[in-house]
C-alpha cells in the first residue's frame, strides 16, 4: 500500500516534469510566433473600436480580447509539431527518421581452431509492412567467417546467431573489440552481443514517432479518405457518427421531456419537491459512465440500454436547470403578473416558463456535452455501430489513425453542438444577461 | 360602502431565533376613493408590508382590509401595483407587457391594441412599442410599469418606491406624468417614498409612519398635488408652506431614526 503511493506519487512528479517540458516548447513556439508577428504588424496594425481606447487592460477582463491570429498560429504550431514528430512528408524534416535502406558492418569472430577470420553482414532495412527481395551476399574471402545478408523492418532488431556451436565468438565490430553483454555502434545501428553469443542487430531508430504510436498527418487524411469511401468494417464513417448523434438527440430529448416538467414540478409544489428531492440529490452526483455496467446487465448491448443511459445523464441535469428557472423568477414578478388578473396556468406559461428559459438552456448545454461524452463511452463498452465503437475496434487491430480521426470528429461535433445551441439561445433568449 | 378601509391591521413576523418582529400594529384608515396618498416613514416601519397587505400578497396576522365593501383575500385586478423595478416581463416587447392583463382576461386584440396605443401616448413612449424592455431605460421601464398598470384599469393603484431608482430630472418628469394621470384617470393611488419631497408633491394626504411597531404616527392634508397638476413642480416647491413641512417632517423621521439607532446601540 504504502509502496504503491510512493510509486504513484513518483509517477506523478515525472508526469509533472513531461507536461512542463512539452508546456514549455508550446509557449516557447509561442513566443516566436508573438516575435514575429509584433515585427510584422508594428505600425500596420490599427486598433479600432471603444476597448483600443482602455488604458487599463491588465485586469480589465473585457479588454482581453482574444488573437485571432495566434489562434490560427496555434492550430498550425500543432500540425507542425505533429507532422516533425512523425516524420511527416508535409514539414521540415528536423528530426531524423529511422534509417532506411541497406547498412552494413564487418566482423571479426574466432573458431575453436583459434583460426580468426573476417565477414560482412549486410542489412536492408524496409519500411513496416512491406517485403522487399534479399540482397546478394557479398562475395566471400575464403575464410571460415560467412558472409550474410539480410532484410528487417524499420524500428526491429534482427539476430544473428553464431555460425558454429562451438568456440566460434564475435570479438570484433567494425574494427571494436567486443565480449557477450556488451553494445557496439556501428554507422547506421547498433549492435548488442549477447550472452550465448549471437548479435542483435537494432538499425538506428531516429528521433520521430512510430506510426503506432502517432501516424504523420498524411496518413490519417489518406485514412480519411479511405474511411469516407469504404468505412470500417463495413459501416460507413458518417453512419457511425450518425449513429452516436441519433441516440444522443433521442436521450437528451427524452431527458428535456420528463426533466424540466419535473423541475418545474419541484419548483413549485412542495410536496412534489420534497417527493423527488432524495433521488435528484442522489443521482445528480453518479457520472452516467458509472452507470452502464448497471444498464448493460439490465438492458444489455442494445439500443435501449444506450438511450437510457443518456435519458438518465440528460434528465438530473435538465430537472435541476428547470428547478432553477423556477427559483430564479423573482416574485415582483409573479406578483405583478397576479395583480394584473394572470391564473395559475397562465403565471406558469406566460412567466415562469419564459423567465426560466436561460436557466434552461444552460443546463441543455451542458446535459448535450454530457450526453455526448456519455455515448461515447458506452459506445467505447458495448455498440455495433458508433463513433466510440469504431475507435475502440480499430484500437484492437491498433489502427491509431482511425482512432485519431475518430477523436478529432468526435471533438469537432461537441464543439459544433455547443455552437448550435449557443446559437439557438441567442435566437430564443435574447434578452438573456440583461433583465 | 366605497373606497380602501383598513380596518386595525396587525402584521406581527415570528423569525426564526423565536423572536418576533411586530410590522404593523392596529393600522386604521380610509383612503376615499380617487384619493392620492403618499407614505413616508424611517427604513423598516412597515411600509412595504402594509402594501403588500393592501396588494393581497400577505394576510395580515390580524384586522382586515376591504376594497369597495369586499374583503382582500389575495391579489386582484382591482388593485394594481407599480415595483420598483425588475418587474417587467423581458420576454415580451413594450405593447405586449403593457397589455397583458387585458389579454389575461381574453380581451379582443383590437381593443387591447387601442388601449395600449393610447396609454403609449399617455406615457410618452408612442414610438417605443415595438422595442424590447431591454432595450429602455430605467425611466422609460417605470413609464411602461405604470402603464401596464392603468391598462388594466384598477381602482387602486399601489406603488412602492416606484421612483426610487431614477435619476433627478427623469424622477421629476415621472412626478408630473403621475399627477397627470391621477388627474386624468381619478384612480385610488397610494404611493410610497423615500423623498420627502416626493411625498408632499404627490400626495394630496400624507402619513409619516413609525417603526416598533408600525404605525401612523401623524397625518397632512397637502395642497400641493392639486397646485402641481399640469404645473411645474418646481413652482410648486416654492409654495410658502412647502419648506416648512418639508423641514418638519424631515426632523420628525430624523428624530425616529436616531432613536432606532440609539435603541440598537444600547440593545
Ligand atoms: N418576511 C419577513 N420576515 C420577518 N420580518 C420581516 C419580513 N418582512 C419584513 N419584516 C420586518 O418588518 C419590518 C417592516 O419591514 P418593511 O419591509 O415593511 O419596511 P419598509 O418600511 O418598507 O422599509 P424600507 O423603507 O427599508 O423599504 C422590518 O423590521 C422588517 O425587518
Ligand atoms: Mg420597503
Amino acid at each position: 500500500m504504502g509502496q504503491e503511493i510512493l510509486e504513484l506519487i513518483g509517477s506523478s512528479l515525472w508526469m509533472i516534469v513531461g507536461i512542463a517540458l512539452i508546456f514549455a516548447l508550446y509557449l516557447a513556439i509561442s513566443g516566436v510566433c508573438y516575435f514575429v508577428w509584433g515585427l510584422y504588424s508594428r505600425g500596420r496594425e490599427k486598433a479600432k473600436g471603444y476597448t483600443s481606447l482602455k488604458t487599463v487592460t491588465f485586469g480589465d477582463e473585457s479588454a482581453v480580447v482574444a488573437n485571432r491570429i495566434a489562434s490560427i498560429a496555434a492550430v498550425i504550431a500543432i500540425f507542425l509539431i505533429w507532422g516533425v514528430a512523425t516524420g511527416s512528408k508535409l514539414t521540415p524534416n528536423l528530426l531524423p527518421g529511422p534509417v532506411e535502406g541497406t547498412v552494413s558492418f564487418e566482423y571479426t569472430a574466432t573458431n575453436a581452431a583459434g583460426e580468426t577470420g573476417t565477414g560482412r553482414i549486410d542489412m536492408l532495412v524496409h519500411q513496416f509492412g512491406e517485403k522487399p527481395e534479399v540482397p546478394p551476399v557479398a562475395a566471400e574471402d575464403g575464410d571460415f567467417a560467412m558472409n550474410q545478408s539480410l532484410i528487417v523492418a524499420q524500428r526491429r532488431k534482427a539476430l544473428i546467431k553464431t555460425q558454429a556451436d562451438e568456440g566460434f565468438a564475435f570479438t570484433e565490430i567494425d574494427g571494436q573489440a567486443v565480449s557477450p553483454g556488451e553494445t557496439v555502434n556501428f554507422d547506421g545501428g547498433n549492435v548488442f552481443v549477447t550472452t550465448r553469443g549471437s548479435l542483435s542487430v537494432e538499425p538506428d531508430v531516429g528521433l520521430t514517432m512510430e506510426a503506432l504510436y502517432l501516424p504523420p498527418p498524411e496518413a490519417v487524411w489518406s485514412r480519411f479518405i479511405d474511411l469516407n469511401k469504404n468505412g470500417y468494417q463495413g459501416v460507413g464513417l458518417w453512419e457511425n457518427v450518425f449513429w452516436s448523434l441519433i441516440r444522443v438527440v433521442i436521450g437528451f430529448a427524452l431527458g428535456c421531456l420528463f426533466g424540466i416538467p419535473l423541475g418545474f414540478a419541484m419548483g413549485l409544489n412542495g410536496w412534489l419537491r420534497g417527493w423527488f428531492d432524495p433521488i435528484v440529490e442522489f443521482m445528480r452526483p453518479v457520472p452516467p459512465l458509472a452507470l452502464i455496467p448497471l444498464i448493460i446487465i439490465w438492458f444489455g448491448i442494445g439500443e435501449q440500454g444506450k438511450i437510457s443511459l443518456l435519458f438518465l445523464a440528460a434528465l438530473w441535469i435538465m430537472t435541476i436547470a428547470a428547478r432553477a428557472g423556477v427559483s430564479g423568477v423573482s416574485i415582483s414578478k409573479v406578483h405583478a403578473a397576479y395583480s394584473l388578473g394572470a391564473t395559475k396556468r397562465q403565471i406558469l406559461s406566460k412567466v415562469i416558463l419564459p423567465n426560466s428559459l436561460p436557466e434552461i438552456f444552460t443546463g441543455a448545454r451542458v446535459a448535450m456535452g454530457v450526453c455526448w461524452g456519455t455515448v461515447v463511452a458506452a459506445e467505447l463498452v458495448a455498440a455495433e455501430k458508433g463513433a466510440g465503437k469504431m475507435i475502440i475496434a480499430a484500437s484492437k487491430f491498433q489502427l491509431t489513425d482511425i482512432v485519431i480521426i475518430g477523436i478529432i470528429i468526435i471533438g469537432v461535433i461537441g464543439y459544433g453542438i455547443d455552437m448550435i445551441m449557443r446559437g439557438a439561445e441567442n435566437k430564443l433568449v435574447p434578452w438573456k444577461g440583461r433583465g | 360602502m366605497s373606497g380602501l378601509t383598513i380596518n386595525d391591521v396587525s402584521m406581527t413576523f415570528e423569525l426564526p431565533n423565536g423572536g418576533s418582529v411586530e410590522a404593523l400594529k392596529n393600522i386604521n384608515l380610509n383612503i376615499k376613493e380617487g384619493e392620492l396618498l403618499s407614505v413616508l416613514g424611517p427604513s423598516g416601519c412597515g411600509k412595504t408590508t402594509l402594501l403588500n397587505i393592501l396588494a393581497g400578497f400577505l394576510a395580515p396576522t390580524g384586522g382586515e382590509i376591504d376594497l369597495n365593501g369586499d374583503k382582500v383575500v389575495g391579489p386582484h385586478p382591482a388593485r394594481g401595483m407599480v415595483f420598483q423595478q425588475g418587474a417587467l416581463f423581458e420576454w415580451m416587447s413594450v405593447e405586449e407587457n403593457i397589455g397583458f392583463g387585458p389579454s389575461m382576461k381574453g380581451t379582443p386584440k383590437a381593443e387591447i391594441a387601442a388601449s395600449v396605443e393610447e396609454l403609449l401616448g399617455i406615457v410618452g413612449l408612442q414610438d417605443f412599442g415595438q422595442k424590447m424592455i431591454y432595450e429602455l431605460s430605467g425611466g422609460m421601464q417605470q413609464r411602461v410599469a405604470l402603464a401596464r398598470c392603468l391598462c388594466n384599469d384598477p381602482d387602486v393603484i399601489l406603488m412602492d418606491e416606484p421612483l426610487g431608482a431614477l435619476d433627478a430630472l427623469t424622477r421629476e418628469k415621472m412626478q408630473s406624468l403621475v399627477l397627470d394621470i391621477w388627474k386624468k384617470t381619478g384612480k385610488t393611488i397610494i404611493l410610497i417614498t423615500h423623498s420627502v419631497e416626493e411625498a408632499l408633491l404627490l400626495g394630496e394626504r400624507l402619513l409619516v409612519m413609525a417603526p416598533r411597531p408600525g404605525r401612523v404616527h401623524k397625518e397632512y392634508r397637502l395642497p400641493f398635488a392639486e397646485l402641481g397638476v399640469g404645473a411645474d413642480l418646481r413652482e410648486v416647491k416654492r409654495h410658502k408652506d412647502f419648506g416648512p413641512t418639508r423641514d418638519e417632517i424631515l426632523n420628525m423621521i430624523w428624530d425616529m431614526e436616531e432613536e432606532i439607532m440609539g435603541r440598537t446601540e444600547t440593545a
